[in-house]
């Protein structure tokens, strides 16, 4: 029976603690599209994409209406469009971009992603024109998200692909030099990238997928962090076992919307991803629940600690309320996207030295951060194949979504816009890496990745 | 299908009438009422049965919210599925 506490709880987390569902995403496959005519592949693709997709929008903002909960986004992930293109004899992929971004319109989504390659290994024909593609197709797209995987665990890192990413960056970011290099706010490097994960700019639909797919990420920092308000100064087991059991409630509210939606739109569900994510929102953020925790701001000794038992807390507390988590599954620190890492930028307590050790213990990487226009494309490089470094040998999702924005420097800022927030412009290492990022070839598989 | 209300504001005299008679008008069965006064508010949470209702969940949404404005209340009516699954195993 409804209880008169729980109902008033469950309302307050709502009104007061910004809790929502941050997306439903439909993964689609471009697979069956292929055609060694671009314009035939682009016209099947944009049919499949608007068919399936026709009722996301409708379904998304049903079920917010009679359960209560707002749902911030839909948006849709499709085959990672190198290969999906491949088959295609077009040497130059932008067109394929552009058609993604007239679906993601005409279905009304707020983003698609999936102009991405997976070259952790090597590239294939289509990775590479893919690749290339990118800056452009970020350019002339509003809704399109990109992301190549450059390393896994299983397969160490390419380092050729890492190096041409550092490139590809820089060349993004001119490309959008008029608008504070967005452009770069939609492509991010991952090691380790996952199939099914719901959140941009790094969804895509794998091709182990199902041919159509709903997946759902949460929000919830804000309950997380009124939870642990009822806890200070108490020990630390207490202040996991108070992250589980609001985790636990943030997640059965993802696998409810994930199951109506897969109900609604006759699609199967795939995984709820449990990650809290950040918005630029008061009261909606990470850095503000590790200073709850007890650092002063974020960054400041103590921080990773935080961060490390949040991340774990969150995954216990979730994996009984779903009956499939997946995704990134961890907690998010986007400098943009988060209120409290913002401000702990403008003070100088966070660097990205410290991120990228915080990027150790939980998804996903180095995210959302603005960095002066003129760092040199190896030290993107150099950036990156640490990050992926991490993400190699620990096993786990690492990515980076750098952004150097042209004209800009240390100590600027800039206005991204809605979720994507404001990013204060954050200092690199001077000292360079150029003899490493042109060495090339691939860092070898680590000896733990051979489990057979 | 069951739904759970929820009506906060200040109190006054017929504001469970004035929900009531919406949910009558409606064909909607209320299975339980539930009633408070928080922190100087009224809070009344209603479990109700939506399934002879001629309207769509919308309309009836609509019709709560609209006379919530006219009473000076908030009223809200939603799926009781968010609440089960967020409190109970």
């Amino acid at each position: 029976m409804i209880n008169f506490d729980n109902v008033m709880q469950t309302l307050h987390m709502f009104d007061k603690e910004k809790l929502d569902i941050r997306t439903i995403t439909m993964g689609i496959s471009l697979l069956d599209c292929g055609h060694s005519n671009g314009d035939i592949a682009r016209q099947r693709m944009y049919d499949k994409i608007c068919r399936k997709a026709e009722n996301l929008v409708s379904a998304g903002e049903s079920i917010e209406r009679e359960f209560g909960i707002p749902i911030i986004h839909k948006r849709i992930s499709v085959t990672p469009m190198a290969i999906a293109a491949g088959a295609s004899m077009d040497t130059d992929y932008v067109k394929f971009a552009v058609m993604l971004d007239k679906a993601a319109k005409e279905t009304g989504v707020n983003f698609i992603g999936g102009f991405s390659a997976l070259v952790q290994k090597g590239m294939s024909k289509g990775d590479e024109i893919l690749i290339r593609s990118i800056p452009e197709a970020l350019s002339v797209t509003d809704l399109v998200c990109s992301s190549v995987n450059v390393g896994s665990t299983r397969s160490g890192i390419n380092m050729d692909a890492v190096s041409m990413m550092g490139r590809i960056i820089k060349e993004t970011a001119e490309k959008t030099a008029d608008r504070d290099s967005i452009g770069c706010a939609k492509l991010v490097v991952f090691a380790n990238a996952v199939e099914d994960n719901p959140f941009m700019a790094g969804a895509f639909h794998g091709v182990g997928e199902a041919d159509t797919v709903i997946n759902v990420g949460v929000s919830g920092p804000g309950v997380i962090k009124e939870a642990l308000e009822s806890c200070r100064e108490q020990p630390f087991d207490v202040v996991a076992d108070t992250i589980k059991k609001a985790a636990f409630k943030v997640t059965r509210m993802g696998m409810l919307v994930a199951s109506e939606a897969s109900k609604r739109l006759d699609t199967p569900f795939g995984i709820v991803d449990l990650s809290l994510a950040p918005t630029p929102a008061i009261g909606d953020s990470i850095a503000r629940v590790l200073e709850e925790i007890g650092v002063d701001s974020c960054g400041a000794p103590g921080t990773t600690a935080a961060l490390a038992m949040l991340n774990d807390a969150v995954k216990k507390g979730g994996i009984m309320a779903s009956s499939h988590v997946g995704g990134l599954s961890g907690a998010f620190i986007p400098v943009s996207e988060d209120e409290g890492m913002i401000a702990a930028a403008k003070s100088g307590s966070i660097s990205i030295e410290k991120l990228e050790a915080m990027t150790c213990v939980c998804s996903v990487g180095l995210d959302m951060i603005a960095i002066p226009g003129d760092t040199p494309a190896s030290t993107i490089t150099g950036i990156i194949a640490d990050e992926a470094a991490i993400g190699v040998i620990n096993g786990k999702t690492t990515a980076v979504r750098l952004i150097p924005v042209i004209g800009k420097k240390e100590g600027d800022e800039i206005e991204l816009g809605g979720l994507l927030g404001t990013a204060p412009v954050m200092p690199v290492s001077k000292f360079g890496c150029s003899r490493l990022a042109e060495r090339g070839g691939r860092i070898p598989a680590p000896v733990h990745s051979m489990r057979n | 299908m069951k739904a759970v209300i929820t009506v906060i504001g200040q109190d006054k005299i017929g504001i469970i009438y004035n929900v009531s008679s919406v949910l009558a008008e409606y064909d909607v069965n209320i299975l339980d009422i539930n009633q408070t006064i928080m922190q100087d508010l009224f809070t009344m949470i209603m479990v109700v049965d939506t399934s002879s209702m001629p309207v769509s969940f919308e309309e009836i949404q609509k019709k709560l919210e609209e006379k919530g404005n006219e009473i000076g209340v908030n009223i809200r009516i939603q799926h009781e599925g968010i609440f089960n699954a967020m409190s109970e195993l």
